[in-house]
């Protein structure tokens, strides 16, 4: 099997892997590859064909497509060795300057060894299996993710009448699209008492279509033998327990899955990396490493984002920090601190900070709230948010400075 | 008077406005920064969305292309406007920002292509490609 | 008399019995099977264990016992020849009580008298040498190490192939709706394709096989499907067993296994929930029945791996017949039908000795037809690219580059393998997941299933919402992406 020796391997060629090689060749890393398991690059973008992308960073509201077009096209001027239809079967961990990942490609096998990595291998959908559903296993149940595919990669018309679990963006983005190709959604089913997703979409998505949002619901089982004929719905009570006097049948034949998304990070944990299950993701410093020295994660890989601009702002934070690992032959020992994650949050990324830098957290509520605080006691640190929702993630920027004088971090909403 | 309740999408906020007219007067309540009054507005005015959808590609490499309307229409014409484009096909290989149709239902509005679609290669490989 | 064998059913055990058949000379074999692919009845839905045969009771239940044992014995060189994987790990039924203990010397003797070799009592502390895993207050086990776990898609696809290199004819979605008898003896079926005359009719319909038995006018027996629902945990979540554990058995099913798959899954099940005769298409999983799967596994092993684990849960129906043994039999008042039914477990581990006696009623019922000299035991296995060292799997590669392409990531199956599986097959994207296990892994279908559908839509010229997932009426979509806006009448 031929080796491949680089200075910087991305896995994965999603806005966060885009964003870290085009980053990683302009900073100087010389020999840059970026592995992708699909046909094209773009990771889940070139299926999000809906406006709302690109914003902050490009001024322009584009769609996911386009932004695509644009993150590769940098790359392709740059000197990045790409390789698509590219699987990585194995990552391992050599030693300090020396990461390993067997990758399968129809021309080849080949092994990369590399100084560095930046894993950017993003998320994947939970099932409906993962979402409690039983009953029948019929033609007709997809992930949210799936039917925009089938709809706007391949052109299949996924169903004529169709049932939404879950109000996160994805479910809402997909309820809107479906009903503009002629596709009755009956309802969206929302376990929780408030939507999933941003309000934006609740409206764009839902109320522009009259699509009834059904909170306090969950799906309960499918019916239908080759095709979905019909879902089994119920409200739930405060601890989320069907109520099985509520239970009713809609008639439909698709029932789209959308219950959230988690980090791929089977070929991480598989060369030892720590996870942490508050994110799915890996726990991560302020250089975004791992807890394997010189592998770096970015992306929904690392923790499930909202918002391209964050993708790649982690995926440029990667490249940044393999290209000073490079350069310097790894980082010097630090005291670093776990920051813990205090009430009202779900957690905290980067988990470990050492005070080298300013550092961008990045933080998820665990319920929404109005007029709410986001404390970090240690530091006297009191920030004012107005409107507080799960479905959008909060940032905060602490001074390097800050970090060192703490001897421990907490974090919490109040 | 008129009165329309329109919940402002520009920020997370989500601010409800009221917005009332009264004697061709309009008037914009609840909105918590100027952007949202201007929007508050435009919704109860005017509002307007940019529709997207797929075009089935001939001979491409995939079967639809993404497209968008070169700018946003008005929010009640969006079904229409899907089912006009209904019938529209196009060739590969198709370029992202080709207008792929003008005009859309006379309202000076292009259908534009988001995404590249290179043309389907001569040779089906057995493994689908080389 | 026709020289035509029609066996009805395309399950593990219509396919043994069209394997031996195939072996004769001058006899056309046709298998007639209602879905699109073999195996999907209860042949595809079970734990997949050969099991060794001690559980059968030999006065109660005599053609199970004997053919069990048989069976059992006879899958060593039958999985050998069809390339078929089977741990022969041996299994464990776990005492944590008296009783318990009480019933495990009552199977020893059972399997002693059937004539399983090998089986031995073991205490608390050679249990746990064999089984680290098990519960605290297992203080006995019954071991028998002639049992096996196989993939029985597997097996049942190995079979199917082997029958097609023998000149079986294998028709899917052929649903059989009559059974045309003359002055008693069978003439052939009737079908949902049309007549196919023939001189021996093998019922081997499982769940149906009672119904097609009453379209020949014979009623001595009913077929009551028996729900048994399954988790199945991800490859990477653990502890999982090195052995198939049981619990103490109770009159009516063996109880919930913990058992890991041939492929390394952790997987839990069955539980037995009797349903009325007109729900033989439910194959359907319930909170009820999953929560008692969890309970019931918890109790053999000291922990299960979280509920987070769990990848996909599926139920399946076994063909419980009303007397309780197989009904292996030919029948004296009706000449040519043949009957292989009921078989519920150890339906699996019995199929090859199931067909070697129908192939033994039936000569004693007027089958003469000798040996071909040519007949193919042997069937070669499709590549399966992730098992295969770097150097073979380059080679495979360079020769042909879509065994280098990935299109199940988690589970790791090129584009070569699936079309491999067309080849020998798979019209379905079930039929693709069943031969190659794309889709069986954690995101069950999601990233692939669209990729495996352009393939088959590619090798079997059709559109691709056309695609289905498990036969006709089961479509991946309804129409292109336009049809609905295209179809209709723009109205507003």
């Amino acid at each position: 099997m031929p080796t491949r020796r680089v200075d910087l391997l991305v896995v994965g060629g999603g806005p966060a892997g885009l964003a870290a090689a085009a980053r990683a060749s302009e900073l100087g890393v010389r020999r840059v590859a970026l592995v992708d398991e699909r046909r094209w690059l773009g990771g889940i973008l070139p299926q999000c064909i809906h406006p709302g992308f690109g914003l902050h960073r490009y001024g322009r509201d584009m769609t996911g497509c386009e932004l695509a077009e644009k993150l590769i096209d940098r790359v392709s001027s740059l000197d990045v060795d790409v390789y698509t239809e590219a699987h990585t079967v194995r990552m391992g961990y050599e030693s300090y300057l020396s990461k390993t990942a067997e990758v399968l490609t129809p021309r080849g096998a080949f092994r990369f060894r590399a100084k560095t990595v930046v894993y950017a291998a993003g998320a994947r959908e939970r099932t409906c299996f993962e979402a409690g559903i039983v009953g029948s296993r019929p033609a007709g149940v997809y992930t949210a993710g799936e039917v925009q595919e089938m709809m706007d990669v391949w052109g299949i018309l996924p169903g004529r009448e169709a049932v939404v679990a879950g109000s996160g963006d994805v479910g809402l983005i997909v309820a809107r699209r479906l009903t503009l190709e002629g596709v009755k959604v009956k309802a969206v089913v929302e376990l929780m008492p408030y939507p999933g997703g941003l309000l934006r979409n609740v409206v764009q998505c839902l109320e522009d279509y009259q699509i009834p949002l059904l909170l306090s619901h969950v799906v309960l089982a499918v019916e239908g033998s080759k095709r979905v004929e019909s879902v089994l719905v119920a409200e739930v009570d405060e601890n989320l327990r069907a109520r099985e006097e509520t239970v009713k049948r809609i008639p439909c034949d698709l029932l789209v899955i959308a219950v959230g998304l988690i980090p791929r990070v089977e070929l991480l944990a598989g060369a030892g990396a720590v996870i942490d299950p508050k994110t799915g993701g890996p726990v991560v410093n302020e250089f975004l490493e791992t807890s394997l020295p010189g592998v770096f994660a970015a992306g929904n890989a690392l923790v499930i984002n909202d918002l391209v601009e964050h993708a790649m702002e982690q995926g440029e934070l990667a490249a940044e920090s393999a290209y000073r690992f490079i350069e310097d032959g790894g980082f010097r020992s630090a005291s670093w601190k776990r920051v813990r994650v205090g009430d009202g949050l779900r957690f905290v990324v980067p988990q470990l900070l050492a005070g080298f830098r300013d550092v961008k957290l990045y933080l998820r509520a665990s319920s929404p709230s109005e007029n709410a605080r986001l404390l970090i006691p240690e530091l006297g640190k009191s920030v004012r948010l107005r409107s507080v929702r799960p479905a959008e993630m909060i940032t905060l920027t602490l001074k390097a400075e800050d970090v060192l004088k703490a001897e421990r971090l907490t974090v919490k909403l109040v | 008077m008129r009165r329309i309740e329109v919940t402002c999408i520009l920020c997370p906020v989500g601010c409800r406005l009221t917005v009332t007219e009264e004697d061709g007067e309009w008037k914009v309540e609840g909105y918590g920064c100027r952007r949202g009054l201007a929007y508050g507005l435009e919704e109860a005015q005017n509002p307007s969305r940019v529709l997207i959808t797929v075009i089935p590609v001939d001979d491409g490499e995939l079967p639809v292309v993404p497209v968008k309307t070169s700018k946003p229409i008005p929010k009640n014409l969006l079904l229409k406007a899907s089912k006009a484009l209904a019938g529209l096909r196009v060739k590969a290989p198709v370029r992202l920002g080709q207008v792929i149709a003008r005009n859309l239902l006379d309202l000076d509005v292009n259908i534009v292509a988001t995404r590249s679609i290179k043309a389907r290669r001569d040779r089906v490989e057995a493994d689908g490609q080389k | 008399m026709l020289d035509r064998v029609v066996v009805v059913g395309a399950g593990v055990v219509g396919l043994s019995i069209a394997r031996v058949l195939s072996a004769l000379e001058g006899l056309e074999v046709v298998v007639v099977e209602k879905e699109a692919d073999v195996g999907w009845g209860a042949s595809k839905a079970n734990t997949g264990i050969i099991h060794s045969g001690y559980d059968d009771d030999p006065v109660n239940y005599p053609n199970r016992a004997r053919l069990a044992v048989k069976g059992n014995r006879l899958w060593t060189t039958w999985a050998e020849q069809l390339s078929i994987p089977v741990d022969w790990c041996g299994s464990l039924v776990l005492a944590r009580s008296s009783e318990d203990r009480r019933v495990l010397k009552e199977l020893l003797a059972r399997g002693i008298r059937n004539g399983v070799p090998a089986l031995r009592i073991l205490d608390g502390e050679e249990v746990r040498l064999l089984e680290p895993m098990v519960s605290e207050d297992v203080a006995e086990a019954l071991w028998s190490p002639t049992a096996g776990v196989l993939s029985p898609y597997e097996a049942t696809a190995a079979l199917a192939e082997n029958c097609v290199e023998n000149g079986v004819k294998i028709l899917t979605e052929t649903l059989v709706k009559g059974v045309r008898v003359k002055d008693g003896s069978v003439e052939g079926v009737e079908t949902s394709r049309g007549f196919i005359g023939a001189g021996w009719v093998v019922n081997a319909a499982g769940l149906y096989a009672d119904e097609i038995a009453r379209m020949a006018g014979v009623s001595d027996y009913t077929i009551t499907p028996r729900r048994g629902e399954y988790l199945v945990f991800d490859k990477d979540a653990g502890p999982k067993p090195s052995r198939i554990l049981f619990p103490a058995p109770t009159p009516v099913s063996k109880g919930v296994v913990v058992e890991t798959t041939v492929a390394g899954n952790l997987m839990i099940g069955p539980n037995a929930v009797d349903l009325p005769r007109d729900a033989k298409e439910e194959t359907y999983t319930t909170k009820e029945g999953l929560a008692y799967v969890w309970r019931e596994a918890s109790k053999l092993v000291k922990k299960l791996p979280g509920k987070r684990e769990v990848i996909r849960v599926f139920s399946g129906l076994r063909p419980q017949p009303s007397g309780g043994d197989f009904i292996v039999r030919v029948l004296e008042e009706l000449e040519g039908f043949v009957e292989a039914a009921g078989m519920r477990s150890p339906g699996l581990a019995a199929a090859p000795a199931v067909a070697l006696e129908i192939l033994r009623l039936m000569r004693l019922n007027g089958l003469d037809h000798g040996f071909k000299k040519r007949w193919k035991a042997e069937r070669r296995a499709g590549l399966r690219i992730m098992d295969l060292g770097w150097d073979m799997l380059e080679k495979n590669v360079s020769r042909n580059p879509s065994y280098g392409r990935v299109v199940c990531w988690c589970e790791g199956v090129t584009e070569g393998e699936v079309v491999d599986a067309i080849r020998r097959g798979a019209k379905t994207i079930d039929g693709v997941k069943f031969r190659t296990r794309a889709g069986m892994g954690r995101c069950q279908g999601a990233f692939c299933r669209l990729r495996i559908a352009a393939i088959l839509a590619r090798e079997l010229g059709k559109p691709i919402w056309s695609v289905t997932v498990k036969g006709t009426g089961s479509e991946l979509g309804v129409g292109d992406v336009k049809s609905l806006l295209e179809g209709e009448d723009v109205a507003d």
